[in-house]
């Protein structure tokens, strides 16, 4: 059995300790909002949060997650007040939509540790994340537009 | 937040086309996690009901106020849940608040007006929607006024609509929602009259996308994301060469794995059949299966590209032949040759293929992202052993689609039933990205030899294409449709064989390759390679007669108003006539693709080898548009989707395997690489064009043609690689 916490609730699994994360997440879980794009952490569609950190789930065993909280896409802001989900929208940033979920938990670990980021910082966290799409030139408008909310409302 | 709507979870009774099956996983602790699948659909039609006005096939007004658009093109991410509702809001006068979208089911009333079948390709659905959708608002609104009318007894002339609600005078208004029982009492007119667009509310304004909201919080259900009661998962062990087949395969460890219920052969290959994805995956691996290698397990696209070469020595079918090519060359001052070669490319679509099917005796489900409707049903049922209308295909969200989920022989479909028939249960096949790369089905690779001329002052006087690759459209339900009458395929040859540049002498060939590697349409098609070697070739010319490239292509386009429009309008936004700082070269390329006129300008430097892209300024002319804000995000999402396939993207065979595997092998832009992006777009009250694919060839010939200005050096070849071109 392993257990952990997801988005505030706990859970314990009877699951082979080997299993991705992201397998568990999505199967016997049902939160099918973390995608799988590459199993090989190569394009962050994945992306979770175990302890307030931007893991890539496909190649976490859920035997890291053990004791932690992960929090996935559901776990944002369901209600999308989150502002990087407000920007989101404010930019009209999705296409497809398939790595939106990865994109945002990747912009999310950036705007708490850098709260104003630089171009620079916005290509070092979202280099791991990849939009077929091309979505790119709107989520660094949007990550600046967030950071922005950010800052005038002065709290998340 | 009012910009936020949803699509609902819960319709009006007895009218849901979308019903969902709730359901709970209980996880060993106890945990209950709620989720909804779309499950079994009723056609639109399926009757009226008391709180419900269904005037038509696209459209459902509820007691509630709320529109619901059904739409029969897929979301692939080109914005059809948006800018399809979008038309028909606006002949409705509707709330656009109250707007909701919906995906068709499969029926005939869905076709495609121009290709008479359920589809989504082309760069086609707005424009071929249009009408479509225009009307059947229009229709709507016609019978919500004549109700209102109806009940104040007056004339519906002197009442007007806004916004969702019949007004009469300043004092009496009803809503929409009100008027559902007295409108669906109404006869659908046989004619509407449609607005005067100088009255657009919505259509021409950047509205924001309907589907946004749900792509934020993990509710939008993609197909990979559809789940059933008792669902099982597979994977399928494919052959490791186009046209291998199994021998046999020995599963003795594999059966015994945790989860997995069943390994079966199939025509695709071997399924492996588990609870869970991982469980099939981890088995797959332990699997062992012996195959006949067959006629194509030398292939090597080094001795194919060569192949190629060799072929375009000789004379192809001819294309397109103005004047005589050989002898102007023969007299022409100073001429040149260049040959050109692009790579088999991926779609690479972030969601890898997936299908779901439940089949049982008298009936089969099945849910995927499909951009072939009609085709996919039809192929679906005949390996069900079921007629067409006891298959129900549905459509979900495509995680990108690119043209790989239109395959005319619906493989990722037909597969997952076969697997269906042994699983016995309802199951998902889900690809692995390395299933999805290696599964075939690619942009062809393509070479062109082209050789031109100019006379003493500078003109060109001659040119001559000669193309080698496989074709798309042979052996497909369109061959004959396509190829009619011609003895090449003209998605091969579009956008060189209407080559837009006045030069008396033209000739173009084509050569059909006949490689037993499957090839479909990949976003821009044909032109995703010829836009690259004709753009790169006019500018080869331009240094030839010792010319600006973009003046060059200003005397040639002289006479085609709309490649100059967007051509001097690319060209000003970049400032093309300041000076750049030292390093940055400056590229142009102008093509017309799919109704719509594109050119972009590049700007580049190089630094030990390493390309690095500044700026991509667009230009588009898509004649008269439904959503500024949508073509702006396809332009620059095309423009970065044709400058991934030029700076990193290629399939090579050795040994009749495909040696990339994977992003790191096969790489997509990512943020750091990417480039400012600016779109321009023309107003015109032009036909409408397309707009996903069009924003796409001119990224390759920009860059290159940038690459030259920084460098000296031509491109020929894509991807680039800086190291093995030759000094010109």
């Amino acid at each position: 059995m392993i257990g952990f916490s997801v988005n505030g609730k706990s859970v314990d699994l009877d699951v082979d300790p080997s299993t991705p994360l992201l397998w568990v997440i999505r199967e016997q879980l049902g939160l099918t909002g973390t995608k799988y794009g590459c199993g090989m952490a190569q394009c962050g569609a994945c992306t979770v949060h175990i302890e307030g950190d931007a893991v890539r789930s496909c190649v976490a065993p859920v035997s890291r997650a053990t004791g932690k909280a992960v929090t996935t896409i559901e776990g944002l802001a369901p209600n999308l007040s989150h502002p990087l989900q407000r920007a989101w929208i404010e930019e009209d940033v999705p296409q497809c939509g398939y790595c939106q979920s990865g994109q945002l938990m990747s912009a999310a670990v950036l705007l708490r540790e850098k709260p104003r980021p630089t171009d620079e910082d916005i290509d070092q966290a979202m280099t791991g994340n990849i939009c077929r799409c091309g979505t790119y030139p709107r989520i660094r408008r949007a990550i600046h537009r967030a950071a922005e909310m950010v800052a005038k409302d002065g709290a998340k | 937040m009012s910009t936020r709507r949803k699509r609902a979870a819960t319709e009006p009774t007895g009218m849901e086309r979308r019903e969902f099956i709730k359901m709970s996983v209980t996880a060993s602790g106890g945990l209950l996690l709620g989720f909804y699948v779309p499950g079994a659909a009723k056609l639109a039609s399926s009757g009226p009901s008391a709180n419900v006005f269904v005037p038509n096939a696209f459209v459902r007004i509820g007691t509630d106020e709320r529109v619901t658009v059904i739409v029969n093109h897929s979301e692939m991410g080109q914005g059809v849940y948006t800018s399809l509702p979008m038309l028909l809001a606006e002949e409705l006068d509707a709330d656009w608040t109250k707007v909701s979208f919906e995906s068709a089911p499969v029926d005939p009333k869905y076709n495609h007006p121009a290709f008479g079948m359920q589809m989504t390709g082309g760069s086609s659905s707005v424009w071929s929607g249009l009408e479509q959708f225009r009307q059947a608002g229009a229709a709507a609104r016609a019978m919500l006024l004549a109700a209102a009318a109806q009940q104040w007894n007056v004339d519906a002339t002197v009442c007007r609509t806004e916004s969702g609600t019949v007004f009469n005078g300043s004092t009496r208004k009803l809503t929409y929602g009100q008027l559902v029982g007295a409108a669906a009492k109404q006869t659908p007119p046989s004619q509407v009259q449609l607005k005067d667009p100088k009255t657009f509310k919505l259509i021409g304004k950047p509205i924001k996308r309907l589907d946004t909201p749900e792509k934020l919080n993990g509710s939008a259900v993609f197909g990979i994301d559809v789940k059933l009661p008792g669902m099982v998962t597979a994977v399928i062990a494919r052959p490791p060469i186009f046209g291998a087949t199994m021998k046999s395969f020995d599963d003795s460890r594999a059966r015994s794995m945790p989860g997995v219920r069943k390994i079966v052969a199939v025509p695709a290959g071997v399924a492996v059949i588990a609870d869970s994805f991982w469980q099939a995956k981890m088995a797959r691996e332990a699997l062992r299966v012996d195959w006949d290698e067959g006629s194509m397990r030398a292939f090597s696209t080094t001795q194919m590209m060569e192949e190629f070469r060799g072929r375009a020595k000789s004379p192809g079918k001819t294309v397109r032949n103005d004047g005589d090519a050989a002898s102007a060359l023969a007299n022409a001052a100073k001429k040149i040759e260049a040959v050109y070669e692009v790579p088999y490319l991926s779609h690479l679509m972030m969601e890898p293929l997936n299908c779901t099917v439940d089949l049982r005796p008298d009936s089969c489900e099945v849910w995927t992202g499909s951009q072939f409707q009609t085709i996919d049903r039809a192929n679906a049922a005949k390996v069900a052993g079921l007629p067409n209308e006891k298959v129900q295909l549905h459509t979900t969200l495509l995680g990108g689609g690119f043209g790989r989920r239109a395959n005319p022989q619906s493989d990722f479909v037909v597969e997952a039933v076969h697997v269906a028939k042994a699983a016995g249960a309802p199951v998902k096949v889900i690809w692995t990205r390395e299933d999805d790369m290696a599964g075939g089905w690619y942009r062809p690779a393509f070479l062109h030899a082209i050789e031109g001329g100019v006379d003493a002052t500078g003109n060109p006087v001659s040119w001559s294409s000669r193309l080698v690759g496989q074709s798309i459209m042979a052996g497909t339900p369109f061959e004959g449709m396509m190829m009619k009458g011609k003895e090449y395929d003209p998605a091969s040859v579009e956008g060189v064989d209407d080559l837009p540049y006045a030069i008396p002498n033209l000739r173009v060939e084509s050569h059909r390759a006949d490689i037993n590697v499957p090839v479909q349409w990949l976003r821009s098609v044909g032109h995703s390679h010829t836009a690259f070697a004709t753009e790169c070739f006019i500018d080869e010319l331009a240094g030839l007669a010792g010319k600006d490239p973009y003046q060059f292509r200003r005397e040639l386009l002289s006479k085609q108003p709309r490649h100059l429009g967007v051509l001097d309008l690319a060209a000003q936004k970049a400032r093309w006539d300041k000076p750049l700082p030292k390093g940055v070269g400056r590229g142009i390329a102008v093509h017309f693709a799919f109704g719509s006129y594109a050119a972009n300008v590049a700007e580049v430097s190089v630094t030990d080898g390493k390309v690095r892209l500044h700026r991509i300024v667009c230009a588009i002319d898509c004649g008269q548009y439904v959503n500024p804000g949508i073509i702006a995000a396809q332009t620059e999402g095309g423009a970065i989707f044709g400058a991934s396939a030029a700076l990193f993207q290629e399939l090579t065979f050795e040994n009749g395997r495909l040696q990339q595997t994977n992003f790191h092998t096969f790489p997509v832009m990512r943020m750091n690489e990417c480039p400012e992006i600016e779109t321009h777009i023309v107003e015109s009250t032009e036909k409408s064009g397309g707009v996903g694919e069009p924003g796409v060839p001119c990224a390759a010939p920009a860059i290159a043609n940038a690459i030259f200005a920084v460098t000296g050096r031509r491109i020929r070849r894509l991807p680039i690689r800086l190291a093995e071109t030759e000094a010109v």
